[in-house]
């Protein structure tokens, strides 16, 4: 079950530029680590992160395994419309996640 | 005789700082020993990790398990009123086992008495969500478990473990983190160690963990036997550590390097 | 056959015995990339285009008490307009296991060129950032950056 924290403000005025926050649980496993006898621990990692803004990509991320442990990201999206923002998050072993926040832009 | 003075002097000194309390006034969270970024990380509730496992805590706090079908809610209401400060007084004693327990064993008890679920497992998601989620209804508030007539053989207990030499590099808890905080240990600073933020998300881990995970680590760290999780030696070391931490503010689930 | 003396023995057996006890207790380290590697991938991310250090600024604490999640902020000046802005900001290490980090598409919608995330970092060295202008120009920022170890590793729970 994972969970994810996205901070958007719920108002803005027409043109303003909005902060963003996101963070979601996850391992971000490297594929690096080795158990205590020696054996590979699998890369599990979210590859790529996407913002849509009414269906329209506003920002996005490809991540590799240098991205820490449950991923955080702070961007900016300039407030055109009110509607709908949404947060996708997918990866490995066919991880797929998607949250949304409204915004009313005035 | 102005040596011989001197002498008794540092005698006197040295057997102070062995007798180890810190004054209050000098107490320090571990909060205050971090770089300015990880108190950023902690400070903002929307980039504090700790925070993923609060938001899943608040969900569990209102499922409904076990035989009897109950949620958290369904006897203690909204947690903001009825958790405000519980955290804060935790390991308290428990009269059906005749001993002080944590706020762990807390939460199991009631899955299994009330809820007649299983309990979870330590360092589990969901315990840890739901002590998690407990904890910060206590944010800003003082520490103060409950020292009385049958408390303080438990805290007399867990004194003396953290002032008894351990493990292969034979040291104790007080060495450390009463004589020696706010020195370097390779890398990293030696906080004094009083347990506010529990559970807290520590970057080492890369997860949420308990007060308890943490003491194994530490024990693990001088080459000592672990106690196990639950142990009573755990939970009344547990006990000194938050009556030695009283007065302070709780600041869980806080970030530690 | 000569006899070998006892302190020639002792001392031929003792370095055996500490470079076998050496191998035995030394952790397996995972292959780190190189200054050439963080190079090489740069190369394949971005082309052949030339690569002028300036524009953007990659801000990372200068001391980290743990490499596990290192915060850091990359903004770029720009006016983020649909005839100039930034199409994306990539980062790269030198000596992290593998060199890449991560990569920002960004466009005039963002309105600012400003991203935060938090990123591991294996030992101290040099992160470099490179953003990609609608110009199709390639500008980049690097930084060095010294990284503490915990007094005592953990393995697991």
């Amino acid at each position: 079950m994972a969970s994810a924290l996205i901070n958007v403000p719920a108002r803005a005025k027409r043109g303003e530029i909005i902060e963003i926050k996101t963070l979601i649980s996850h391992v971000m496993e490297t594929g690096f680590r080795r158990t205590q006898v020696g054996a590979v621990i699998p890369r599990n990692i979210i590859r790529r992160f996407v913002c849509t803004y009414n269906g329209t990509e506003v920002f996005s991320a490809d991540l590799h395994p240098a991205i820490s442990a449950n991923p955080f990201f702070v961007f900016s999206t300039v407030a055109t419309e009110s509607g709908t923002l949404a947060f996708t998050w997918t990866g490995d072993n066919g991880f797929s996640v998607t949250e949304s926040a409204t915004i009313t832009v005035e | 005789m102005r040596p011989l003075i001197g002498l008794v002097g540092v005698f006197v000194l040295a057997a102070a700082a062995i007798a180890g309390e810190i004054s209050p006034s000098e107490r320090k969270s571990g909060y205050d020993f971090m770089a300015r970024e990880t108190r950023a990380m902690q400070d903002d509730d929307t980039a504090n990790p700790g925070m993923l496992w609060v938001l899943e805590g608040t969900t569990l706090w209102t499922r409904a398990t076990g035989a009897a079908g109950r949620a958290c809610a369904d006897c203690h209401g909204d947690a903001r009123a009825s958790m405000k400060g519980v955290a804060a007084r935790y390991p308290a004693f428990d009269a059906a086992k005749g001993r002080p327990v944590n706020l762990e064993q807390r939460i199991n008890a009631c899955r299994v008495d009330r809820q007649q679920a299983s309990p979870l497992a330590y360092e589990s998601r969901e315990l840890l969500a739901l002590s998690a989620f407990v904890a910060r209804q206590s944010r800003g508030m003082p520490i103060a478990a409950t020292i009385d007539d049958r408390t303080r053989p438990f805290l007399e207990a867990g004194g003396a473990t953290y002032e008894r030499r351990q493990g292969q590099l034979n040291l104790a808890c007080s060495q450390c983190h009463d004589t020696n905080w706010g020195r370097q240990l390779a890398g990293n600073v030696i906080p004094q160690a009083h347990p506010t933020g529990y559970p807290l998300y520590r970057l080492e881990w890369q997860s949420l963990g308990s007060l308890q995970r943490r003491l194994r680590g530490c024990l693990t760290g001088i080459r000592a036997e672990p106690y196990e999780y639950g142990a009573p030696e755990l939970v009344d070391l547990e006990l000194y550590l938050m009556w030695r931490a009283r007065g302070m503010p709780m600041d869980a689930p806080a970030v530690r390097p | 056959m000569p006899r070998t003396s006892r302190r020639e023995f002792l001392k031929a057996a003792g370095g055996v015995a500490a470079s076998l006890g050496l191998a035995a207790v030394i952790k397996v380290e995972p292959a780190r990339a190189t200054p050439s590697e963080m190079q090489e991938a740069i190369r394949k991310t971005i082309g052949a285009g030339r690569v002028t250090p300036g524009k953007v600024k990659l801000e990372l604490p200068p001391l980290i008490e743990n490499g596990n999640a290192v915060p850091l902020t990359i903004s770029v000046d720009s006016p983020m307009t649909e005839a100039q802005h930034v199409r994306a900001v990539h980062v790269f290490t030198e000596k992290n296991p593998q060199p890449y980090v991560v990569t920002f598409h960004l466009g005039p919608r963002a309105g600012r060129a400003r991203v935060a995330t938090r990123m591991r970092l294996a030992d101290s060295q040099n992160v470099t950032a490179i953003c990609e202008l609608s110009d199709g120009s390639f500008w980049s920022d690097s930084v060095s950056i010294v990284v503490t170890l915990a007094a005592c590793l953990e393995d697991g729970i």
